[in-house]
């Protein structure tokens, strides 16, 4: 053996993986006990509120549009303010394919709007990933906008201003009506889905895949120099997170009934980054803490008080922006570790 | 006779009327332990560059065991056994060292591009980079995030990460850079533990770390080279005091 | 004769509006390129600005230079105000809080002129100076456009001379080169931080004022032309005063081009050509490339 000396190991002839540092790597993807709580907090709401199950699966829809965002921006630091543009192209697909009687199952209809946002995911991810900083901010934005206005053109197919109302969405499974009349059939649909994309997600972030995404957000040039394929990576986060984005925006369309332009609007994605960073990116959980901080405040306040609420919400954003940049979550693990280190002793 | 692992030949770099790098033929054999040394300006960071593949030289060529990489970007470079790092630290600030370390030896085992089984999973990996950790005397340090480390233990991360990728020739760009002169000693030690077989070029000011660690000294001076020979060869020569070791080379 | 009559008037009504875009925006663009700060609350600046202008002619009987000037300089304390005590503190951090701080700063000005103003769009009056129509010989056409071209001719012409003649312009040409050396220089960067940033926040406030007649005056101004702003800025390159002005004539005759021969879909044109733009060149037409 090498003789490290080292003073944390402490047997004799312990092998080098059983040092802690590298025992807490090698369980750092293993389920804790508290990452069931979502989704019994979910499940609970299914029982205890079915007055507002229309609620809560819009609120579903954001996480998971959230979590997308998350991979992209959270895990590989690619910051972007169009993300809606996946959200819309997923939302789109099956709104055209409903809406012209082309096909109408509700599975099969979001593998399609996955598949069309990930080929646009990877078309524009191939061609602006090139860029960083201002640039590819602008870029990002300018892909929608342009979107939005290919959609406002083709008006004959997508409605255009009004958009596409009244999807005919076939039953879940065959037997499952799904229509906003049956909240709590949409409701359980779209929570499984979430929890098949989360599942998802989960495994990409603990994968080295999902290491190397962060060491590129952390250094990118670092990542060239230890022969990362760092182009190539990104543009595959960058679809992965396109597609997920994409499920969302047919979500969305499948339990609205409808499709129209803000589903590709500026304030779309505005919103999902905000809802991320609340609750805070790169954490796999912001995004649920942060749709819920953000729904709950805006069902509460908006409706009543819409210029306060804007108020608020700007007051909020540069608060986080100042001091909580972590979002909820980062304030979360800043109150712990303080609260270790002061009980750990002098 | 020994490998040569690195070579030049005429390597040119020009920045318009510049001549940053001029027509420079070097060898470096396996086992080497060469140090570059020259005024401010002189183009040794330009040169480490053109060797890494970060930038195309304007003339000449790179080989690499005997294998042209001239025309080769960086990341193919590191895959052919080529690794370097850098004076201003660029580590992955918010990960602890340990993933550090982790991040390059999965890169070089291709376990990166796999997104399905845990990073825990691949124990192999986790092993190396503890077992590099340990020969770099950074074991204590493994789970603390690099950003809380003195920037002495920095510097020995940025060579750990580079050496996690079990180059053939690696590239040290003042790794003593920055360093408070009480830290440096681990810097030293690091180099001097690096295995023997590799071929090891330092650009390095700090005198004393260039007389302890290196066994040829070439100078280099506005793009050029000027001079080479072993440390006391350079030392005494008049023409290299003359132009950069002024007087100060005697105490 | 008659379509060299139509192809002036066109022209000129596209310059006329990307001159108003490029008083708003200069200051961005100066202060994006010498402080690496993504302002997107600079739209919110001008239409404080161009609230205070407007205001001030409709309820305080002010004539139209008084009320520019008052304009110019309440925004521009503002935006003093302002740098000093928030931006300052995130010119290190990243991107994305810069972004977010911003995007707050945009809702907390809506939500301000909305609740002290409400929520109509203000109308404005031009002085009768400006109003009606000009001879220029070969054809007649609104003195005012005539005016803003010829406004956005000197401000450019002014800043540009500023930038390359007065010592304070050397400075901010050396620490957008190299902030460091800047400093060792004895430069007090802070301090140009500051002034330019407030000078920016003023330019916008005139932007808003003269532009009100045409880009209209609500408190969604400052979101609805946002992206237009972030064009011009980045096409034209950060810290280019040629460049984004260059960039706004462009965007401005390109778009009165388009809403008159493409009404429906014209603004996809100019997004396309925005992205082909900043692929082929990311530091904008006349910006500097990173080495």
């Amino acid at each position: 053996m090498n003789g490290a000396g080292s003073a944390a190991v402490p047997a004799v002839t312990t092998s080098l993986i059983d040092h802690p540092s590298a025992r807490v790597l090698i369980r750092r993807h293993r389920l804790r006990w508290w990452e069931g709580l979502p989704w019994i907090v979910a499940t609970g709401f299914y029982f205890a509120f079915p007055d507002y199950l229309a609620f809560g699966t819009q609120l579903l829809v954001s996480i998971l549009f959230a979590l997308s965002l998350d991979l992209a921006l959270g895990y590989a630091g690619i910051i972007t303010l169009g993300h809606a543009a996946f959200f819309g192209t997923g939302a789109y697909a099956v709104g055209l394919l409903a809406f012209h009687g082309i096909w109408a199952e509700p599975i099969t209809s979001l593998l399609i709007a996955a598949a069309a946002a990930a080929a646009v995911g990877f078309g524009s991810g191939l061609v602006l990933l090139r860029t960083k900083g201002l640039t590819l901010l602008m870029l990002t934005l300018c892909t929608m906008a342009l979107l939005q206005e290919a959609a406002n053109m083709a008006h004959d197919y997508t409605g255009g201003f009004d958009g596409l109302p009244s999807l005919d969405i076939a039953p879940v499974l065959g037997k499952f009506e799904f229509n906003p009349l049956y909240a709590d059939t949409q409701y359980l649909y779209t929570l499984a889905l979430l929890l098949v994309c989360f599942v998802f997600i989960r495994t990409v972030v603990y994968s080295p895949f999902g290491e190397s995404l962060t060491g590129i957000r952390e250094n990118m040039l670092r990542m060239q120099a230890v022969g990362s394929p760092v182009r190539r990576r990104l543009v595959i986060c960058y679809t992965i997170s396109a597609a997920i984005a994409g499920i969302a925006g047919g979500l969305w369309a499948q339990t609205n009934a409808y499709v129209n332009l803000s589903v590709l609007d500026l304030d779309r994605a505005a919103t999902v980054l905000i809802i991320l960073i609340l609750g805070g990116y790169g954490r796999l959980y912001g995004a649920f803490v942060g749709a819920v901080a953000y729904m709950a405040l805006e069902h509460f306040v908006a409706r009543i008080y819409p210029t306060a609420w804007q108020l608020e919400l700007g007051l909020l954003l540069v608060l986080v922006a100042l001091f909580a940049r972590n979002g909820i979550l980062g304030l979360g693990e800043a109150l712990c570790r303080r609260y270790r280190a002061e009980h750990a002793g002098s | 006779m020994t490998e040569i692992r690195l070579e030049t030949r005429t390597l040119s770099r020009y920045f318009g009327a510049l001549m940053a790098v001029q027509a420079i033929d070097f060898k470096l054999a396996a086992g080497a332990r060469h140090a570059l040394i020259g005024p401010n300006g002189a183009g040794k960071t330009t040169f480490i560059n053109l060797l890494a593949g970060v930038l195309l030289p304007s003339r000449g060529r790179v080989l690499l065991k005997g294998h042209d990489i001239t025309d080769k970007s960086q990341a193919e470079r590191v895959k052919l056994g080529l690794a370097r790092t850098f004076q201003i630290n660029r580590l992955f600030r918010g990960l602890t060292v340990l993933e550090n370390v982790c991040i390059s030896v999965a890169e070089r085992v291709g376990a990166a591009s796999s997104m399905i089984y845990p990073l825990g999973r691949r124990t192999d990996v986790i092993e190396e980079s503890m077992h590099l950790l340990g020969m770099l005397k950074l074991t204590a340090d493994a789970g603390r995030r690099v950003s809380e480390l003195p920037y002495g233990r920095q510097r020995l991360v940025e060579i750990a990460i580079a050496i996690g990728l079990k180059p053939q020739v690696l590239l040290l760009d003042e790794p003593a850079a920055g360093v408070p002169s009480a830290e440096s000693h681990i810097i030293l030690d690091a180099i001097e533990r690096l295995p023997e077989q590799l071929a090891v070029l330092i650009i390095e000011h700090d005198m004393d770390v260039v007389f302890r660690f290196a066994k040829r000294v070439t100078v280099m001076v506005s793009g050029a080279l000027f001079a080479e020979g072993t440390p006391r060869e350079i030392e005494a020569n008049p023409q290299v005091r003359a132009v950069y070791l002024g007087q100060a080379a005697h105490d | 004769m008659d379509l060299g009559v139509n192809f002036a008037s066109i022209l000129l009504g596209g310059l006329s509006a990307g001159t108003v875009l490029f008083i708003v925006s200069v200051g961005l663009s100066v202060t994006m390129g010498l402080m690496g700060f993504v302002n997107l609350a600079h739209g919110a600046f001008a239409m404080f600005g161009g609230y205070v202008i407007v205001l001030a002619m409709n309820r305080w009987q002010m004539s139209f230079g008084v009320a520019l000037l008052l304009g110019f300089v309440s925004t521009a304390a503002l935006g003093m105000v302002l740098e000093r005590l928030l931006y300052r503190r995130l010119y290190r951090a990243g991107e994305l809080d810069q972004v977010l701080f911003t995007i707050g700063l945009i809702f907390i000005f809506i939500a301000v002129i909305t609740i002290a103003v409400g929520p109509e769009s203000q109308p404005i009056s031009l002085p009768r100076a400006l109003g009606g129509q000009l001879n220029l010989g070969f054809m007649q056409y609104r003195t005012y456009s005539v005016f803003l071209t010829v406004v956005g001719s000197l401000i450019v012409t002014g800043i540009w001379l500023g930038f390359e003649r007065t010592h304070i312009g050397a400075q901010i040409r050396a620490t957008v080169d190299n902030r460091r050396m800047a400093e060792s220089l004895g430069i007090n960067v802070d301090r140009l931080f500051t002034m330019t940033f407030a000078f920016g926040s003023g330019m916008a406030a005139i932007g808003g004022g003269l532009g009100a007649e045409f880009l209209g005056l609500d408190p969604q101004y400052a979101l609805k032309y946002l992206v237009y702003f972030l064009i011009v800025v980045s096409v034209g390159g950060l810290g280019s005063v040629v460049g984004v002005y260059c960039a706004s004539l462009l965007l401005g005759v390109l778009d009165f081009v388009l809403k008159l021969y493409l009404p429906k879909g014209g603004t996809i044109f100019i997004y396309a050509l925005t992205i082909l733009i900043l692929l082929w060149r990311p530091q904008g037409l006349f910006g500097r490339k990173e080495t």
